[in-house]
């Protein structure tokens, strides 16, 4: 059997391993932190694009397109939260009119029919909170919001449920070939055997495709966020744009998934791909920024502020190509926003490129009978919560009492749940593992209350040791010592300093 | 001749007292603003002491740790020797509060008492 | 659905002793919610000294103090529900709760008692920006870490904010072996309590660097290192006083938030100074029969004021539900003049059958010497407290005599005047 290697899971990685885990193929997919959407991944906007903004004649502009319809389907199957809520580029003159009109445009011929230019009264309408001097918006009912770390998890989950194997940690340091053929990888934990490698791996899929003299170059753009409590859900109802330039969308206001606001990003040029600071610089850009969509921002109400990396290339559109020098290596390079709202359109074209390289191989590439389209859908108490629907909590809790106890007292989530992500196709081993599938220490205490109640589950159920639990893998455990330990190594220290 | 300067905790005004000596003796003392911080300020200067609140290590406990303190101040030169030796010490439950758990730490004439009630772990 | 005479939400010590002073006037139908394993809130973990002075006469630890409750309860056998975390509380005082043995609980109260303490204010509010690495924590569950779960969260801690839980903390980490680099302070006065920064401190050699703050966090895994830097008066770091100090943790002591989140799902509005809820002199809140008490009324800094206040609150729900509470003819507005930022009480509602005094609490908004505290009806003085110093880390608290509230009183008003040159005494 063929085996494909995917570098990196991301969306886009565990996207490409979930479609090509429809066929009868053995798929192995290296991530080379401690969880998959490790990277940008994790900290994006969350929006699945309309689709108007990119060129019709780029490969950006026909992925979000063709991606956006399938999201209803594709979240409800993996059960990852989704909300279609529209999305409003707003203008305040003349001169941005005439912009929209062109983004418009620019959207019918991308096949966008519901795109629609309003008015101050009817925008006002829409969005009470919205600076009284903006005069017009572009509206795309398209739009929606989306967790991208759960999509990904998701994904890689489903991936793994239908014989994917994922290999966390696993770092590649080389590519091996013969004779300008691709035969597998050189990595941390070893070599791997491989017939087809696809180069997914986001902020390094330049130093990858180095690795095949596939000359390209990756420039990390910082954009920074903050998060509102929840509190302040209502302040907008549709995801707010400012007039894009060149270089982003700019500076957003909009809902997420799980009722906080979200604001941001900036855009700057770094060198440091590793380099998720944020900046007081930066965070005020945000702030003042989000202030021109709606001015009452309520500061006070921020509760944490992050940063994600663009993997920008300066062509500004995706690279999705086989590599120039090596058969059997394909390099998808650059893939900025729409990224995530494009996973699926990707995934697919990725698809089709290796089943046409794999006929002209003389494989046969058969689809599975037993493919598993859905996810289970695991209890979350605030979903339940959400939908009055707390007689059928009892009934699970009267199943596994562990559903019975909450940790995390701001988000609600239950002890049955944490164990749940623990114990998942792709197990949840880290503090921000669980944050990222239960939301759990992702609330307004920042894990103040549950932290040390997420330690202990972690350490019971991974079976280890309290001091090895790590927020986010090796070299970020939590505890130092335990109780009079540092007091009694000094004291055997100054014994032998004293016997000297 | 030499001045020591002392923060009296008194009350909230934290009045800085200041001390001179020659040699063992007290020459001076100024800076108080009322009676208590200059008797503060001598007792403190003599021999100032420290209740040490802290913890023992537990065994078959609910909890892996019982909270403790000296049952009155102890020289405050002995609070390290103090921490050191209780490092090494581990207690078994149950423990009640008042229990003394070290009697007469480094020889201070102070028990170490628990101030928290530990069920056994096997009890709860 | 099971129905209470008085639920409480909290087993800390504003539950606790609410539960009893009710207990005592004759209720009988009280169930005590507590999210913890144990009771005693945050004081098992309080394991220093300063405790019950002014309740008891005698100084104890945190565990001691609430040990002596504790066995109370006990004796008056009071209903407790450990591992039971409160979920929701409407206007019709239904409240939805969960633990693991019975599931979900539907309890509808009669009085509820909210007693739910605090949460403390992290790294991410107050938006120091950098890297998010392992290390970074606030002090309280550093506490909890050390001194009640067997672990020590850092070997080179900084610590941001001196007050009381900063100070306290700073002592424990170095007790227990680790190196405690420095106390940051962003104001230019500590709000703790001066035995604290010198036992604390002092004792130690751990600096106290006041008027400064942390300006970036530095670390992609574990914490590295971070910047500080001098502020100025409007708290703005001053350009050219940025240090780097390498340290492995990093503890918050930057404030409390009472945790209002079930009093935000009754629809109770928060006072902006203090966090908490309206509240009458009996520390009922704008919905009848649903009391507030404790820190999550307004943060507290001595425990015995928190007992104090909960037996307000305790004995009031039981007057309530003995139908033993006449209303008066108009309520009475306590306004806060100037440097005071809040009073709690904020009205008086009832009439005062047997009591002599209501007891006013209040905070002060920057420390003051040989001061007035006067109470004042219509621009004439009513009473005057003298102070010899006021600050805002410790809660002041003035007693009105009813015999001077007249009828028709509807607003008194607090003010604080420095003096200048007067023995101390009544006037």
């Amino acid at each position: 059997m063929m085996r494909i290697i995917i570098i990196g899971a991301g969306v886009i990685g565990t996207a490409i391993a979930r479609e090509l885990s429809r066929y009868e193929i053995d798929i192995v997919l290296l991530e080379k932190t401690a969880d998959v959407a490790n990277g940008t991944s994790k900290a994006n906007s969350g929006i699945i694009h309309a689709g108007y903004n990119a060129d019709f004649d780029t490969l950006k502009g026909k992925l979000n397109v063709k991606s956006n319809p399938v999201f209803d389907k594709l979240c409800a199957d993996l059960k990852v939260p989704f909300k279609r809520i529209g999305s409003y580029v707003v203008g305040f003159n003349e001169q941005d009119l005439k912009e929209l009109k062109k983004k418009k445009e620019n959207g019918e011929k991308n096949g966008l029919g519901d795109l629609e230019i309003i008015g101050q009264k009817q925008l006002i309408s829409q969005e009470p909170n919205i600076n009284k001097k903006a005069k017009y918006a572009l509206y795309a009912p398209g739009a929606a919001i989306i967790s991208p770390y759960e999509l990904t998890i998701a994904y890689a989950n489903n991936a793994v449920i239908n014989g994917v194997q994922l290999l966390l940690n696993t770092e590649v340091n080389d590519l091996i070939s013969d004779d300008g053929q691709i035969k597998g990888v050189k990595t941390n934990q070893g070599e791997i055997k491989g017939d087809f490698v696809i180069n997914a791996a986001g902020l390094y899929s330049d130093k990858i495709a180095r690795m095949a003299e596939d000359n390209f170059k990756i420039k990390p753009r910082k954009g920074e966020y903050h998060l509102f409590d929840k509190e302040y859900g209502d302040l907008v109802n549709h995801i707010l744009f400012p007039m894009p330039t060149k270089k982003s969308k700019g500076i957003l206001v909009l809902p997420t998934v799980h009722g906080n606001i979200l604001i941001g990003p900036n855009a700057n040029t770094i060198d440091d791909k590793d380099d998720l600071s944020t900046t007081s610089k930066g965070l005020n850009k945000v702030l003042n920024g989000a202030k021109r969509l709606i001015p009452e921002i309520p500061e006070k109400g921020v509760i944490t502020s992050f940063s994600g990396l663009r993997a920008a290339l300066s062509s500004e559109d995706f690279h999705i190509d086989f590599s120039e020098n090596l058969v059997g290596l394909i390099n998808i390079i650059g893939i900025q926003s729409p990224g995530l709202s494009s996973a699926p359109a990707i995934s697919d074209m990725v698809v089709e490129m290796f089943k046409n390289y794999s006929l002209r191989e003389n494989y046969e590439l058969q689809l599975k009978k037993d493919f598993k389209e859905k996810n289970s859908k695991l209890p979350h108490y605030y979903e339940y919560e959400d939908k009055g629907k707390l007689d059928d909590w009892q009934k699970i809790v009267e199943k596994h009492e562990d559903y019975g106890e909450i940790i995390c007292r701001c988000e609600h989530v239950s002890r049955g749940e944490i164990i749940d992500a623990i114990n998942a196709p792709v197990p949840a081993q880290t503090i921000d593992a669980i944050k990222r599938r239960t939301r759990a220490s992702s609330g307004r205490c920042q894990a103040g209350f549950c932290g040390p109640r997420l330690l202990q589950i972690l350490a019971d159920q991974l079976n280890i040791d309290p001091l090895e639990v790590s927020k986010k893998g090796s070299g970020s455990q939590i505890l130092r010592a335990r109780s009079k330990q540092l007091i009694l190594e000094k004291i055997k220290e100054d014994k032998r300093a004293g016997d000297q | 001749m030499e001045e020591h300067d002392i923060i009296c905790t008194g009350c909230p005004k934290g009045c800085q007292v200041t001390i001179k000596t020659e040699g063992d003796k007290i020459t001076d003392i100024y800076g108080y603003e009322c009676p208590t911080g200059k008797e503060y300020a001598i007792n403190e200067f003599k021999n100032p002491t420290r209740i040490l609140p802290t913890t023992v290590k537990v065994e078959d406990g609910e909890f892996p740790l019982v909270p403790v303190k000296t049952a009155a101040p102890i020289p405050k030169s002995d609070l390290i020797k103090a921490m050191n030796f209780i490092a090494e010490k581990t207690v078994k439950a149950p423990i009640e509060i008042g229990d003394i758990l070290i009697e007469n730490i480094l020889n201070t004439g102070v028990d170490v008492v628990a101030t928290r009630n530990i069920k056994k772990e096997s009890e709860v | 659905m099971t129905k209470h005479k008085m639920v409480v939400v909290g087993a800390g010590p504003a539950g606790l002793a609410a539960a009893l002073e009710a207990s005592k006037n004759g209720i009988d139908d009280i169930i005590i919610l507590e999210r913890d394993k144990y009771l005693g809130g945050i004081l098992p973990q309080c394991i220093h000294n300063g405790f019950g002075l002014e309740y008891f006469g005698e100084e104890l630890t945190g565990p001691e103090y609430a040990d002596r409750f504790m066995r109370d309860i006990d004796q008056a056998g009071i209903e407790v529900l450990t591992e039971t975390m409160v979920l929701n509380i409407n206007q019709d005082k239904l409240i939805t709760a969960l633990n693991k043995t019975k599931g979900v609980l539907k309890i509808k109260a009669e009085t509820i008692i909210l007693a739910m303490g605090c949460r403390e204010r992290t790294r991410e509010k107050i938006q120091i920006p950098g890297d998010r690495p392992a290390g970074i924590l606030s002090a309280g569950t550093a506490q909890r870490y050390t001194n009640i779960e067997g672990f020590i969260p850092g070997k080179e801690v900084m610590i941001l904010g001196s007050g009381d839980i900063g100070l306290i903390m700073a002592r424990r980490m170095k007790l227990e072996g680790a190196d405690v680099k420095a106390v940051l302070e962003i104001m230019p006065f500590s709000s703790g309590l001066v035995r604290n920064k010198v036992q604390c401190l002092d004792d130690f050699d751990i600096p106290l660097k006041l008027q400064h703050t942390i300006t970036r966090i530095e670390g992609k895994k574990r914490l590295k290192r971070v910047e500080i830097s001098k502020v100025d008066k409007d708290f703005n770091p001053i350009k050219g006083t940025q240090k780097w100090i390498n340290c492995d943790t990093l503890l918050l002591s930057v404030g409390l938030i009472p945790e209002n989140e079930l009093s935000k799902a009754m629809n109770l509005k928060l006072h902006p100074a203090t966090g908490g809820v309206y509240v009458n002199e009996n520390r009922e809140t704008e919905l009848k029969g649903v009391y507030a008490c404790g820190n999550v009324l307004h943060v507290h800094d001595l425990v015995d004021w928190v007992s104090e206040e909960a037996e307000i609150a305790g004995r009031s729900a039981a007057e309530y539900l003995n139908k033993n509470q006449e209303k008066r003819d108009l309520p009475i507005k306590i306004t806060p003049n100037k440097n005071l930022t809040y009073t709690v009480p904020q009205k008086i509602e009832y009439k005062f059958k047997d009591k002599k005094f209501i007891k006013i609490y209040l905070r002060v908004e920057k420390p003051m010497e040989n001061v007035k505290i006067v109470f004042s009806h219509n621009e004439k003085s009513m009473l005057s407290y003298d102070k010899k110093i006021v600050m805002p880390g410790e809660m002041v608290t003035v007693n009105l005599p009813v015999a001077l509230i007249k009828k028709n009183m509807e607003e008194i008003k607090l003010s604080i005047v420095e003096k200048v040159g007067e023995k101390n005494g009544r006037t």
